[in-house]
């Protein structure tokens, strides 16, 4: 393997060195390149996840770790396997779980909409801003995300308070009497959601819709359709990947969050991850802890590999 | 010039007092500082295949895209059928264009991007489809209405843009480099096409061009643009052949600039001075020509004949050894260095000649006709 001279893409000699190694064993650049995310995702994913899956399966006791091992020999030495189903049986039958999952999944397309119906305006409008402008307006974007996650909650908290930023100032107003109660609802939930997870909406949006030709906008002007009709017809159909890209980067984190339901929600707010926090903490009950997390993973999986085969199917066709 | 006089009607330019279909009157458009176009008035006149023809950044396409709607003017007016177009969105006009780049929807199918402006018109989906289908038989496209844009060869993307735009049969058409995208071979038949269509509809198109050849074939009369302005208008053998300034005349084909100075007018005869040619040069009289002005003299290529004799007759004769020869097939090119340094162009065509054809290194006569010489001031 003798190097072509001035070519700077050419290895340097300890790379030629564990190239030969590697090369030895069978293992090309490429495949290596490809193993580091995949292990990465074999020991971080699917690792907990058959982990999560072995202890849905097994009995709640009161040991350490407080589940029923996997097998056990009998007296005689037989191996004995021990699983079960109850856990799941369980979730089907106490109504607790069911109100959560479907509560969970409103809070989640509630939120989505709405960070879309917000996050949509944003996002053309940062993408049809002029150059120094927009980078700007795309920093605004992302600045929260150098404060505390916790510390812009409790921010929310101060404002939604009854004596806090908001009724005070419609108090002042005179728009109100008496204070409004805004903390500890669903409505402080959305809130919250929306909030924290918008800058997930614009960004994928905004990538989409800078990509947006001019002249498919004035063609459409140009055929006779007024800039409102030009919207619906050609530039929403058109940013459709970018609104299903931002509303699964909602979506998904919505579902099985924890913190801001805890903090803004009232006790009547039921969300998936408070249950799921409550078994695994309070109850200590594990498997069904495990259980409860398995098929809420089921429930946003399913809808993710639906949405992306659609697309794919559509992209080859 | 006297040209033949054809039928009035079909070239209605020619005569002064009608009144042109689409009239731009000294519009001036301009970005921050820089003025994109200065102060054009031009007139065009109902089923004209009017071609803007120019170098990039001429100003072509921003005129044409005032005409459709998408840029303001910064000053003047711009009428078609008699109604000022000043404050009518894109939108609203009776102009459709066809975009260089086609701006095919490409969430829509074929069918659906052709029956687009006639569904905003608020026509119902059953007629708007039948149309579009008939349109697309007339692009020769009909059984590929089901199919994506990303489908389709350049070519019948092209075809789907040109059916989109006519389809609300329009004023006029407007079309920006139309056949800028498609090979040689391609275009030189899609010309044909378009001029097929153009004929059949009886639409007004205005072509915008940086191609001379595609312009000439097109169109019933040329505007050459250059900085923001026109500076000649015309059908294109008159452009070529007549052309106005040395930018005209060099840009429309090839041609041989000489500097000249007009030294005396015979009864007959007018005489330049052009040390470049080796002397005087004879041409036709000319008005407007004071003695001692400087001139140039434009002769195109075809226009000159080399001998190895002296030719008797010809009243103009330089005298160069040939320094290059190209084969091209109908004819052949050659370049000649004259007695004086200066070097010129030639093309005859191949089957003129007879015997051993005119090679390398030779000495020969390179003579011409008094009205080949072209005699412009700018």
């Amino acid at each position: 393997m003798s190097a072509a001279p001035g070519n700077p893409l050419t290895r340097s000699a300890p790379w030629r060195g564990t190239a030969r190694v590697f090369g030895w064993l069978g293992i090309s650049g490429r495949t290596l390149v490809i193993a580091i995310p995949m292990l990465w995702l074999l020991v971080f994913f699917l690792v907990p996840f058959f982990v999560l899956g072995r202890i849905s399966l097994a009995e709640a006791i009161i040991a350490r770790p407080p589940y029923t091992p996997l097998w056990e020999r009998d007296a005689d030495g037989t191996l004995q396997i021990i699983a079960t189903l109850e856990n799941y049986r369980w979730l089907m039958e106490d109504r607790l779980y069911a109100n959560a999952y479907l509560s969970s999944i409103r809070i989640a397309v509630v939120s989505t909409i709405f960070a879309l119906l917000i996050g949509y305006p944003m996002a053309y409008f940062i993408a049809r801003s002029p150059e120094p402008r927009r980078s700007i307006l795309l920093l605004l974007v992302i600045l929260p995300f150098w404060t505390s996650f916790l510390l812009r909650v409790y921010a929310w908290m101060g404002f939604l308070r009854r004596e806090g930023v908001i009724n005070n100032f419609l108090i002042w107003a005179g728009v109100i009497d008496s204070p409004l109660t805004m903390l500890q609802t669903d409505f402080a939930v959305y809130i919250g959601i929306v909030y924290t997870y918008l800058p997930f909406m614009i960004l994928p949006l905004y990538a989409n819709l800078t990509k947006l030709d001019d002249a498919h906008l004035e063609a459409a002007a140009d055929l006779g359709a007024s800039p409102m009709v030009t919207f619906f017809t050609v530039t929403l159909p058109l940013s459709l990947p970018g609104i299903v890209a931002g509303s699964m980067l909602v979506f998904i984190p919505a579902i099985g969050e924890y913190v801001i339901p805890a903090l803004l929600g009232g006790p009547d707010t039921l969300m998936i991850g408070r249950v799921l926090w409550d078994e695994f903490f309070s109850s200590r009950d594990w498997p069904v802890a495990s259980a409860v997390a398995i098929v809420m993973l089921v429930l946003v999986v399913a809808p993710i590999m639906w949405l992306q085969s659609v697309q794919n199917r559509r992209e080859l066709k | 010039m006297s040209e033949p006089q054809i039928a009035a009607d079909t070239r209605p330019w020619r005569d002064p007092a009608r009144q042109p279909f689409i009239e731009i009157r000294n519009i001036t458009k301009r970005f921050g500082d820089f003025t994109a176009v200065n102060d054009v008035s031009l007139g065009i006149h109902r089923g004209e295949l009017f071609c803007l023809l120019g170098g990039s950044g001429c100003g072509k396409s921003t005129l044409l895209r005032m005409l459709a709607g998408f840029e303001t003017p910064t000053e003047g007016a711009i009428l078609i059928d008699g109604q000022d177009m000043g404050r009518v969105p894109p939108d609203r006009r009776p102009t459709n264009m066809m975009f260089q780049s086609y701006a095919l929807f490409p969430h829509m199918t074929v069918e659906k991007n052709v029956a687009y402006g006639l569904l905003r018109e608020g026509m119902s989906r059953r007629e708007a489809y039948a149309r579009a289908a008939e349109m697309l038989k007339m692009v020769k496209l009909e059984s590929f209405g089901r199919r994506k844009p990303h489908q389709l060869s350049g070519g019948q993307r092209q075809r789907v843009a040109l059916a989109r735009a006519l389809i609300k049969q329009p004023k006029v058409l407007l079309l920006d480099e139309p056949l800028g995208a498609l090979d040689k071979k391609l275009r030189e038949e899609t010309q044909f096409e378009l001029i097929r269509i153009q004929e059949t509809l009886g639409v007004t198109f205005i072509v915008v061009t940086h191609d001379q050849d595609e312009a000439m074939t097109l169109a019933t009369r040329i505007g050459v643009m250059r900085d923001g302005v026109i500076e000649q208008v015309g059908e294109p053998r008159e452009i070529y052949e007549n052309p106005k300034s040395r930018f005209v005349a060099d840009f429309i084909g090839s041609v041989n600039l000489f500097e000249a100075t007009v030294e005396a007018a015979a009864p007959d005869m007018m005489r330049l001075a052009c040390p470049d040619a080796g002397g005087a040069v004879l041409v036709p009289p000319q008005t407007g020509l004071t003695r001692g002005q400087t001139v140039w003299g434009a002769l195109r290529p075809e226009r000159i004949t080399l001998s190895r004799d002296r030719p008797d007759s010809a009243r103009n004769v330089l005298r160069g050894t040939v320094e290059d020869v190209g084969y091209v097939g109908h004819m052949s090119t050659f370049r000649v260095v004259l007695d004086t340094g200066r070097m010129i162009r030639v093309t005859e065509p191949n089957n003129l000649r007879e015997g051993k054809p005119i090679s390398w290194d030779e000495r020969v006569w390179a003579s011409f006709r008094p009205e080949a010489f072209k005699v412009l001031t700018e």
